[in-house]
């Protein structure tokens, strides 16, 4: 614990165990609804941590990250389907093939030296291509969809990852945080010193004699493997998966903006920006309905919106503003914005 | 200490290097001249291992080189200090000079090089603490060799390191680079600065549209109408 806690303000320690205490009693207190909130926004913090790794940690920018939620998401829900594999088991399958499949674009990309933007149409293209695929792979049900059975809803069966809000509520929570205190302990790690030496400079990561392919290879290939956990989780929580939602650019999108609102680069900024947009994207929802406009794509139209402000006014994110103002700033693992 | 054959560098289809050959012998100072787009930076980086050459052979300190990445090159012990600065601006000085030492050469004997680097260099011993994004152009040009020592190099191929610092910044660095060399480690030195790089040098070269033009001792050059005429604006 020494290891993962040391370094980190007891201030920020405290405000933390308040967070994750609150959240443990959630289920005793709000209703389905708002517990669903708070269940898809630490989704969106799980996945958000694991695209910062990638991006904020090691500056390698991923535009195709749903690529490895689908993966993750149509492995483990195809072993159980047709197999009867518990997603226990499947899921180290599913992290296996993103890893895989991460260490293909990577290698592909690194090693022929392309970069920056380039590589993060390289990556559109592998999860674009990857969508098609799955629009013809009937085995899982191509374009009309897969299903999970959704049975025993009353009582929960973690083996099988099958069981009610609740549980699936818990599991999340607890791979959020696992993400939080491994994100620190990699960034207090000789890796993460790596990463940040390639992020600020590449060249001058060489020139020290960093191995930037070998580094940004194990960046990818981690973040990958903790984005298929995510898909896992939302396969069965959702029960369906169709290729246009799990391969999409939307759903890249969406998992980028979180970090990039909360802080790219900081430990707590994509939790943070997970809990500022979620909640505000659903309310919105709500408010509208409650006026009776239905009017899709509104709530996109509403990230959109926040994104513009938050890129023109605070480009850094929000949390390194926020830590400041807590007085838990400790030199920012992150940009120096 | 460093012997480059014949060698031939493309950025796609642009050449780059043209036949490039030249020999630094083991603990002297050699200084490669010529004009912006010369190829001098490319030279550099070609010898540091991040370029790969077409053609070509990189000998140094025995050991065949020639397209081997640039930490196996570094390990080797042929450190670079790169044009333009390049530290790390959000770590510290302190965290900087560590980064030097991430090679097992560098690792073996980090206290020891740590203590060098702040002994040549005590304005960053003052603040360790500091990030080093706000140094000054000097001081980050410290830090750079600085960082580089901390890796235990046989030699230093130094690319413009007096590139837009104050006159007095300029005489402390080539101070610094006499000192290192009268230290054992031998010196490439590429610079804009001809007259000043041409006096230090034991030997020199002139790097022109890729390729080797010239070469001679640096007294030679610097006596040699030519060159006079091209980079001194005699």
């Amino acid at each position: 614990m020494e290891r993962i806690f040391g370094g980190v303000p007891k201030r920020a320690l405290g405000l933390l165990g308040l967070m994750i205490a609150s959240l443990i009693i959630a289920p005793a207190i709000v209703n389905a609804y708002v517990l669903s909130v708070i269940l898809i926004t630490l989704y969106f913090a799980y996945v958000g941590q694991a695209w910062n790794l990638m991006m904020g940690y090691a500056g390698q920018l991923s535009l195709g990250h749903t690529l490895y939620v689908g993966l993750g998401a149509y492995t483990s829900a195809a072993l159980f389907v047709h197999f009867g594999i518990s997603p226990l088991i499947g899921l180290f399958v599913g992290m296996a093939i993103a890893v895989a499949a991460g260490a293909l674009i990577g290698s592909m990309a690194f090693r022929f030296g392309i970069g920056g933007v380039y590589f993060a149409l390289l990556t559109i293209a592998f999860a674009e291509f990857t969508r098609i695929l799955f629009e013809h792979f009937d085995w899982v049900g191509a374009m009309g969809g897969f299903f999970l059975p959704v049975e025993n809803r009353d009582s929960s069966d973690f083996l099988n990852l099958r069981g009610g809000p609740v549980m699936f509520y818990y599991v999340i929570l607890f791979l959020c945080f696992a993400a939080l205190g491994v994100n620190q302990w990699l960034l207090r790690s000789r890796l993460g010193y790596y990463w940040m030496a390639i992020r600020e400079d590449q060249e001058a990561a060489q020139a020290v004699g960093i191995n930037t392919f070998r580094y940004k290879m194990i960046a990818v290939m981690i973040s990958a493997a903790m984005t298929a956990l995510g898909g896992v989780f939302i396969a069965f929580y959702y029960n369906n998966l169709f290729p246009a939602d799990a391969f999409g650019m939307h759903r890249s999108i969406e998992l980028i903006l979180a970090p990039i609102i909360g802080g790219m680069g900081t430990l707590f900024g994509p939790i943070l920006g997970a809990f500022i947009l979620t909640p505000l994207g659903e309310g919105l929802t709500i408010l509208m309905e409650s006026m009776g406009v239905k009017a899709a794509g509104v709530k996109q139209l509403f990230y959109g919106v926040i994104l513009l402000v938050i890129i023109r006014f605070v480009p850094g994110g929000v949390w390194p503003l926020i830590s400041k103002k807590l007085g838990i700033d400790k030199r920012m693992k992150g940009k120096s914005e | 200490m460093l012997k480059v054959e014949n060698l031939h560098l493309y950025y796609g289809d642009a050449q780059a290097l043209s036949d490039v050959s030249l020999n630094v012998p083991d603990g002297e100072i050699v200084a490669i001249v010529g004009a912006n787009g010369a190829g001098k930076s490319s030279l550099i980086r070609t010898l540091a291992g991040i370029e790969k050459p077409a053609q070509g052979t990189i000998t140094f300190d025995g050991q065949d080189i020639t397209g081997q990445p640039s930490y196996k090159v570094c390990e080797l012990g042929l450190g670079q200090v790169a044009e333009g600065r390049q530290i790390f601006p959000s770590m510290t000085i302190k965290e900087n000079l560590e980064m030097g030492a991430v090679i097992n050469r560098g690792r073996a004997h980090a206290e020891r090089n740590f203590e060098r680097a702040t002994t040549i260099f005590p304005r960053l011993k003052e603040r360790l603490d500091q990030a080093a994004g706000t140094l000054s152009g000097g001081e980050q040009q410290m830090l750079a060799i600085g960082r580089c020592l901390m890796g235990e190099p046989k030699m230093i191929m130094f690319d413009e390191p007096s590139l837009g610092l104050a006159p007095a910044l300029v005489q402390e660095v080539f101070q610094v680079i006499h000192r290192l060399n009268d230290e054992g480690i031998t010196v490439v030195l590429v610079e804009q600065n001809v007259a000043v790089s041409l006096k230090m040098a034991n030997h020199a070269y002139v790097l022109e549209n890729g390729h080797m033009v010239m070469e001679g001792t640096g007294e030679s050059l610097l006596n040699d109408d030519r060159v006079r005429q091209a980079y001194l604006g005699l």
